[in-house]
């Protein structure tokens, strides 16, 4: 076990606690470097919807894990930067500026947004926030001129000097830029007296408005920066998808970034990556479900004895359960349940907790990662 | 003028019905400080259970609607028992999220029991109208506002006058005192699920003639009762039932004078409005953290 000596503040912050990290993140990198030679079109076109829901989730970690403001109307900002860079496509607007352009106008509602917020607590935001979303998708649909209604805009290919196709390894290596990107800029917001800020906002608001922080700003920061970045990563979603319409944003897509942050761990930046594969890689596991498991059971059951023709009455009452509709949904509920029941920190808790085990080998406890529970404190009084 | 009572007694109508999905929420918040995301998904299986015991196994209505009350009671405490116990005391944002699974859950499953159709459920009241003057009014939306007045009243009567009531909101506001003073707060917890999975069952079965039943409609009208209990202020039964009555009205009335598109938003637009203005609500409490 490796063990930290710091002797002052810059050793606490430092960006790289030590070698390690540059090493095995360095592997990480070049790993992700060389998979578009290496993976099938399939499995790299869920690579990038990988970087694009991180990077939501990195943008929903700001605002939801580190300043605690929960916020179930994300896809709205998601679908302004989608529309603000389909619509200014139009007029032959270049990438960068496009791009940049989403993020700005996404900032500044996502400050808007946060005035409002500042009044509201816990449920009342939550509530108000899948208001704002609900009122976004609305305009979409109804602002014909700017938005084209529900018929939806397509979304040209990118021109980045070359045309860069949505399929192709550059636009690939363009959303991991962004991720990256991102997650370096949030460490660093994140060790930066704002992001201490943040933090102590969320751990206690009365303390630390008594601590001199201006909760106000600070909160419409956080909400600012959080939106600016799901707008970047809006745009990369139009540019994924070729064609957008309101009602891809509904609150089921907000419930999907907050599934990505909530699977991951709302503690750290790995959350949002980790949460983001596991989410993105539910729907090749179903289509996995529904194209082998039933003959994977079927030939179980007849290597265990259970004749051809049970085995094959096994085998379709399987392909009909795979193939039911509704079962995303289903699957979905039961792991948001089990994931806040049994890993309420996520599978980077359980990352460091299986870690932890291997260091302290013999003496590792279970009770190190117990959160207390408080059953005194009534959130209506705060 | 006759355009706008109509209007308005359709609104009055619709607005019975998100209030009583608000008074589940009211009920379940003031137990408990818990919001149940999925308290219009437990209004969807109620609906989907009286259709099977009314429509599938053709018993009688009164027969049918008391059936599903009693099962969607156990199955609330169920959900209690499985889902919420367990995290009672953690951060409000892990209860919210698991009742949202437990949200989709329903909805999923419910879609693949019974399928996507949407079902009907005859009553008593499908039929009949009243007619004042040249008034018209359905005996179905009537029916959705007697009932509405009658719940409201028992439960208000319920939660101020009997010990069990008491409790109840004992708990709420401090469980571990409520504790130390020899109320059984899980007990407490499970009837608290139990009856608003009852409130949530009354009003599906009600709701089942105006608008059908089908597995996405808890969603749907879910959402809309979130304006209504906010309006009212999130902890108070009366307030619960006058917010749903004014989100109804104000969308009915959004539906007929303003242009189209206006009805789906008005209501959060209202909650908007009043979430900025007067954060506790209409019939809300103030109260400031003491440090």
């Amino acid at each position: 076990m490796r063990f930290l000596f710091k002797t002052d503040y810059e050793d606490d912050i430092k960006l790289f606690p030590h070698s390690g990290y540059i090493y095995s993140y360095g592997l990480l990198l070049a790993v992700l470097l060389i998979a578009p030679y290496v993976l099938s079109s399939y499995l790299m076109s869920q690579l990038v919807f990988v970087c694009i829901y991180a990077t939501v989730g990195v943008g929903l970690l700001i605002l939801t894990g580190f300043t605690g403001q929960a916020s179930l109307g994300h896809a709205a900002f998601l679908a302004i930067g989608a529309y603000t860079a389909a619509y200014l496509q139009q007029f032959n607007v270049p990438f960068p500026v496009y791009f940049l352009a989403a993020g700005l106008l996404t900032g500044v509602v996502g400050a808007l947004v946060g005035f409002p917020a500042l009044r509201l607590q816990g449920i009342y935001l939550v509530i108000a926030t899948i208001s704002f979303a609900f009122i976004v998708e609305e305009i979409l649909a109804r602002w014909e001129s700017v938005t084209n209604g529900n018929e939806g805009m397509r979304v040209k290919t990118m021109q980045l000097g070359t045309t860069v196709s949505r399929d192709g390894p550059t636009f690939y290596y363009l959303c991991l830029a962004v991720l990256v990107l991102t997650i370096v800029g949030t460490l660093n917001l994140l060790r930066s007296p704002t992001g201490r800020a943040f933090v102590a906002i969320r751990d206690s608001e009365t303390a630390a408005r008594s601590m001199g922080i201006n909760v106000a700003l600070y909160k419409v920061k956080s909400f600012a920066i959080s939106a600016a970045i799901t707008g970047f990563a809006g745009v990369l979603f139009a540019h994924k998808l070729s064609f957008i319409s309101p009602e891809m944003f509904t609150l089921q897509l907000s419930i999907e970034f907050i599934i990505v942050i909530l699977i991951g761990g709302t503690f750290s930046l790995h959350g949002a990556v980790l949460g983001a594969i596991f989410l993105v890689m539910i729907d090749p596991f179903l289509t996995y479900l529904k194209d082998d498991m039933p003959g994977v059971i079927g030939g179980m059951a007849a290597t265990l004895g259970a004749g051809t023709e049970r085995a094959g009455h096994i085998q379709d009452a399987v392909a009909a359960f795979a193939s039911a509709n509704g079962l995303k949904g289903a699957i979905y509920g039961i792991i948001i349940v089990l994931f806040v029941l049994f890993e309420p920190l996520g599978l980077y808790g359980r990352w460091l907790k299986i870690k932890l085990f291997f260091q302290l080998f013999p003496l590792y406890k279970r009770a190190t990662f117990k959160r207390q529970k408080i059953y005194v404190k009534s959130e209506r009084n705060r | 003028m006759l355009d706008f009572v109509q209007q308005l007694v359709s609104g009055i109508a619709l607005g019975c019905v998100y209030g009583l999905i608000a008074l589940g929420f009211v009920l379940v918040y003031k137990a408990t400080e818990v919001v149940n995301f999925a308290q219009g998904d437990l209004m969807m299986l109620g609906g989907f259970f009286a259709f099977t015991f009314i429509g599938m196994l053709g018993l009688n209505y009164w027969v049918g609607f008391a059936g599903a009350v009693i099962c969607m009671a156990l199955f609330g405490m169920l959900a209690e028992r499985l889902v919420v116990r367990p995290i009672l005391g953690y951060p409000q944002f892990s209860i919210i999220m698991a009742t949202i699974g437990l949200g989709y859950f329903l909805r999923s499953v419910s879609g693949m029991i019974w399928g996507t159709d949407d079902f009907k459920i005859e009553t008593p009241f499908s039929q009949g109208v009243l007619r004042i003057g040249s008034l018209v009014l359905a005996y179905d939306k009537l029916s959705v506002i007697a009932a509405t007045i009658i719940l409201c009243a028992l439960l208000y009567l319920f939660f101020n006058r009997t010990t069990l009531g008491t409790a109840m909101r004992a708990s709420s506001e401090n469980m571990l005192a409520a504790y130390y003073m020899g109320i059984p707060v899980k007990r407490v917890v499970s009837i608290v699920w139990a009856i608003s999975a009852a409130v949530a069952t009354c009003a599906g079965v009600l709701l089942a003639p105006i608008t059908f039943i089908h597995s996405n409609v808890g969603l749907v009208l879910g959402l809309k009762a979130f304006p209504a209990a906010v309006l009212g202020g999130f902890g108070s039964i009366p307030g619960a039932v006058v917010g749903g009555v004014l989100i109804g009205v104000i969308e009915s009335m959004a539906g007929f004078y303003l242009p189209q598109g206006w009805k789906d938003v008005a209501p959060y637009i209202v909650l908007l409005a009043v979430l900025l203005l007067k954060p506790e609500g209409l019939f809300g409490l103030h109260v400031r953290k003491k440090v």
